[in-house]
This record gives structure tokens, sequence and C-alpha cells, in this order.
């Protein structure tokens, strides 16, 4: 791109542009960290740090970690399955892994809350002793829902840009397909797998809507970090509830920034095997 | 060469065991939820005047908030695809940042902002106007909510456009909106309509940004996803699973068009 373009808007667009997202953006975000700063050290700690605040982190961490990491496991199978094989219905299936996105969360929370307590999946698993609404694995189940869509959309375009010389390559000097698959095809899906897994972490830990109704939202238990901001702002704790908020929106960033690094390796290791 | 018909078909079945169990499941559970009690009971549900206060305040909301941020998609997708400038990255961050903030969180900035015991609350108290457990409220929470939408869509688009055909134009003659309107738009259309598409999907049904600052007033700051919620918990089971199919045909139109636009431009 030339120093000078002579295409005309810079000015107004990027005006706008930042204008707009000062207010929606810049502004009411600083506000978490002003209102952060008008605290205490003692209590931010308080607030941050009491055993129910971490119960809380340790719930939302450990679901939202396994939640992705299922979507990892079956989010490759579901697009290995999309792109490789042919099947009835396939064009249906495709379209229906973006359901997570377009459904109303709170549609997903009260749909699968009542699917997993009173209807018939709920009611044969608790003949087998499992409860899954209202228990860490309702949760679990919330968020493994909300993370479907991300691992098989960051696999799927890699896994149809493949190569497949480089398999026949492996067939022909002796690899099994499972071999050809562990070592050839494997190594190349999981940047994207992973930056796909990373997503639906970040994606897990902020969610509110399909995980408060089946949760059952017992303090110490059952209660995500999400909620807690909601109680302590129902209880008038602002400042407990923007502590609490502060945590959350940077580990948001950390994952934000792997997610980046992710990608970038992802790019990196297409390009270098592009170069080749 | 490749797998064994024997293993494809465990291979299928597993995966469409899944996606049954995670997808097919709850989305059965809400249109079976609300036919319990049969066509009838479901239209009566629908019709009652708090879910019509719902929709309408759901539909008045997404008619400020699409064309918004249509307008800001543009701008800033214009901004940055045809030009380089400095701190573009930071701007890009900027523009993602509401997809990575918890729902929740990008509620409680608002309440912050415009609440009683916000920044700008004695303000506003004094002028007598009320944002948050407001409609104001709920539009500007859904507004930072669905903000990059647009803009995501377009700006890939648009960086592998290029300026060439825009620069022509400018050469020959056009001026900056005649440029956009006949050489710009018509490339960045269906890229356009995806993006609508999907940010007005995620207008109409946002439950978390927008239950931190509504008030909750039946009939008055309930929207769709928020209504559902209240009937839920009075144990009117079938009544919420009514109101929800309305949000459910809501997310299956979404689908199909996006399937549509996106073999139209071939995205």
């Amino acid at each position: 791109m030339k120093d000078k373009s002579v295409i005309p808007g810079f000015g107004p667009t990027l005006g706008f542009t930042i204008f707009y997202l000062s207010i929606l953006v810049v502004l009411p975000l600083s506000m978490l960290i002003l209102k952060t700063t008008s605290l205490t050290w003692p209590a931010f700690w308080e607030a941050v740090a009491s055993p129910r605040v971490l119960a809380a982190y340790r719930l939302s961490f450990g679901a939202s970690l396994a939640a992705a990491s299922i979507n990892l496991v079956f989010g490759l199978l579901v697009a290995w399955v999309l792109v490789r094989y042919p099947f009835p219905g396939k064009g249906f299936i495709d379209m229906l892994i973006d359901l997570p996105f377009a459904l109303p969360t709170a549609v997903a929370g009260i749909a699968l809350t009542t699917a997993f307590s009173s209807g018939p999946i709920g009611r044969t698993l608790e003949s087998m002793g499992i409860n899954v609404a209202f228990t860490p694995l309702g949760i679990i189940v919330a968020l493994t829902f909300i993370g479907l869509p991300f691992v098989v959309r960051t696999v799927q375009p890699v896994l149809k840009d493949l190569d497949r010389d480089v398999e026949e390559a492996a067939i022909c000097l002796g690899a099994n397909r499972w071999q050809t698959f562990i070592n050839v095809i494997l190594p190349v899906l999981l940047p994207a797998a992973f930056s796909g897994f990373a997503m639906a972490f970040a994606r897990a830990l902020g969610e509110y809507g399909s995980v408060v109704f089946i949760a059952g939202n017992l303090p110490m238990k059952t209660e995500i970090t999400p909620l807690l901001i909601i109680t302590k702002l129902e209880q008038y704790d602002y400042a407990g509830a923007t502590a609490i908020a502060t945590v959350m929106l940077f580990s948001s960033f950390a994952v934000l920034f792997l997610i980046n690094r992710l990608s970038w390796w992802a790019h990196t290791q297409r390009s270098s095997k592009e170069a080749l | 060469m490749t797998e064994s018909t024997w293993m494809r078909r465990v291979l299928i079945g597993i995966a469409l065991a899944f996606l049954g169990l995670v997808l097919i499941v709850p989305l059965g559970t809400v249109f079976g939820g609300a036919l319990e009690k049969g066509f009838a009971n479901a239209f009566h549900e629908v019709q009652d005047p708090i879910t019509g206060a719902a929709i309408l305040l759901t539909l008045k909301m997404a008619a400020v908030v699409v064309p918004l941020n249509l307008i800001f998609g543009i701008s800033a997708a214009w901004s940055i695809a045809k030009f380089d400038f400095f701190g573009k990255k930071i701007l890009m961050t900027l523009i993602d940042l509401p997809f990575t903030v918890s729902p929740v969180v990008s509620g409680l900035i608002f309440v912050l902002l415009f609440g009683a015991q916000g920044l700008l609350g004695p303000w506003l108290a004094a002028h007598d106007i009320q944002v948050i457990f407001a409609i104001p409220g709920i539009i500007i929470a859904t507004l930072f909510v669905t903000f990059p939408y647009v803009a995501r869509e377009l700006i890939p688009i648009m960086q592998a456009q290029g300026n060439d055909q825009e620069e022509a134009a400018v050469t020959m003659g056009a001026n900056g909106w005649q440029t956009f309107y006949h050489v710009t738009l018509p490339n960045i259309r269906w890229g356009l309509i995806y993006g609508v598409i999907l940010l007005n999907a995620r207008a109409m049904g946002e439950f978390g940004a927008v239950s931190v600052v509504s008030g909750h007033v039946r009939g008055l700051t309930n929207t769709i996803p928020l209504h559902v919620e209240i009937l839920y918990n009075e144990y009117n089971l079938v009544g919420a699973f009514c109101v929800a199919s309305i949000l459910a045909f809501l997310a299956i139109g979404t689908l199909i068009a996006k399937v549509l636009v996106k073999k139209q431009g071939e995205l």
C-alpha cells in the first residue's frame, strides 16, 4: 500500500470508529479499573480471594476446561466425519453445528435443564445413579453445548485444504492408516484444534445464560464466577462485583493472548508447509 | 487408502450420537415442551399481551442496534482494510474485545457508568434520565455485545479484495460515496448481509448483559429471553418453552439464512 492513498474517507471513517469505540468500549471498560482501584488492597483481596469466590473460580475453570476438552476430542471427530465421509443429511448436520451460536443462551439453558432433569435422558441417567441437572456435571453439559462449534469450525477448513498427496506418500512408505493419522494428519490439525479449544474455553469461562438454569447455583458447590458477580450486584456490593469482574477480564485477556499465539503458530506452520 | 466401510460407519455413528445428545435433544426439548398441551394452547401462550410487549421491545431494540452497528462495522472495515496506519492492531483488538468479555461483565460496566452509584449516575438523576433498569440501558448493553459482528465479516473480505477497483474509480472522478456505493458495496454485499444476520440474532437473543442492566419489569423492560426466564422461574414450563420457541425459530431461520448467503457469496 502506498503512503498516501487516493481513496477518500480515511479521516471520517477512522474518526467515527475511534469515537464509537471510545464511548462504547474504552470508557465503560475503564470504569472497571477505576472502580477497582478505589478499593484498598486488603478489601480487593477480600473480594477476589474469599473461600466462596475461590470455589467459584475453581468450578468455572475446571468445568470450562472439561467442556473444552470434550469439544476438542469430539470436535476433531465431527470435523473429520463432515469433511471426509459422505452420508445422508450431511448438509443439515453441517448447518446445525452453528446452533449454539444462534440459539439464545437462556433458551439453551432451560432446554438442557429440562432434558437432563425431567426429560427421558435425565430420567434414564438418574436410574443409573447419574445426576446431571443441578450438579457440576450439568455445568459441563451446558458449556459443552456452548463451545461445540469452535473446534469443528477451526479444524474443518484446515482438513479441507489438507494435501492428500502427503497421506498417499505415508501409505506408500508403509504406514498404516492409524500411523498416517497420528503422524501425518494430526500434527497439521493440532494448531487449529487448539485455537478452537482455547476459544471454547474462553467462551465457557464467561458463559452465564445457559449455565444458571442447570447449575443449581449453590454457593461453594455449583456457583460459577459470572453468577457470583450478579449475586454481588443484587446485594449492592458494586465494589466486590467489580473486583471479581476485573479478575475475569484479565483472565480472558490471558486466554485471548494465548489464542493469538496459537493462530500465529497455526499460520506459520501452514505457510512453512506451503514453502516446502 | 481410506478407512473401511465398517470404520466409517462407527465414526459417523459416534459423531452423530454426540451431536444428537448435545444439539438435537435441547432443540427437541424446546418444541416438545411448547407443544405439551397442544398447538392451540401454544398459540394462546404466544398471544399473551406481556409476551407481545417483550416481542415488541426486542424488535424495537434490534431496530436501533442493528443499523448503528452496521454503520460502525462498515466505517471500521473501510478505515482498517483500505488504509495503513499506526495502531491498527490495537484497534482490531479493541473491536474483538466484546467477544472475550463475559456477558455479565458487559452489563456490569454500564451499571458502573450509568447506575445510581456510577460515574454519570448523579448527573443523569439530576436531569431525570434513567438509563440503567430501563430501555436505554438494554440498548447500550446490546450495542456493546454485538458491535464486532459486521466489522469482523467485512475486514477480511475487503482486505482480500484489495484497493485497485476503488483507486480506479477515484482516478476516473468518482467521489467517496459513489466509489463505496458502486464499487465496494457490490463486492462486499454478501459478507455484509452475513454479518447483519449474525448481529441481529445475537442482539435479539442476548441474555447475560441485558439481564444485568434490565430492571426485569414485566411488560416494560423485558426482552424475549428475559421473559422466558421469568416464565421458567414461575414454573410455567409450557409458557416458557412456547416463548422460547419464537427464539428457536429465529435461530433456525438464522442458520438457514447463513447457509443461503454463504452459497450466494461463496464466502
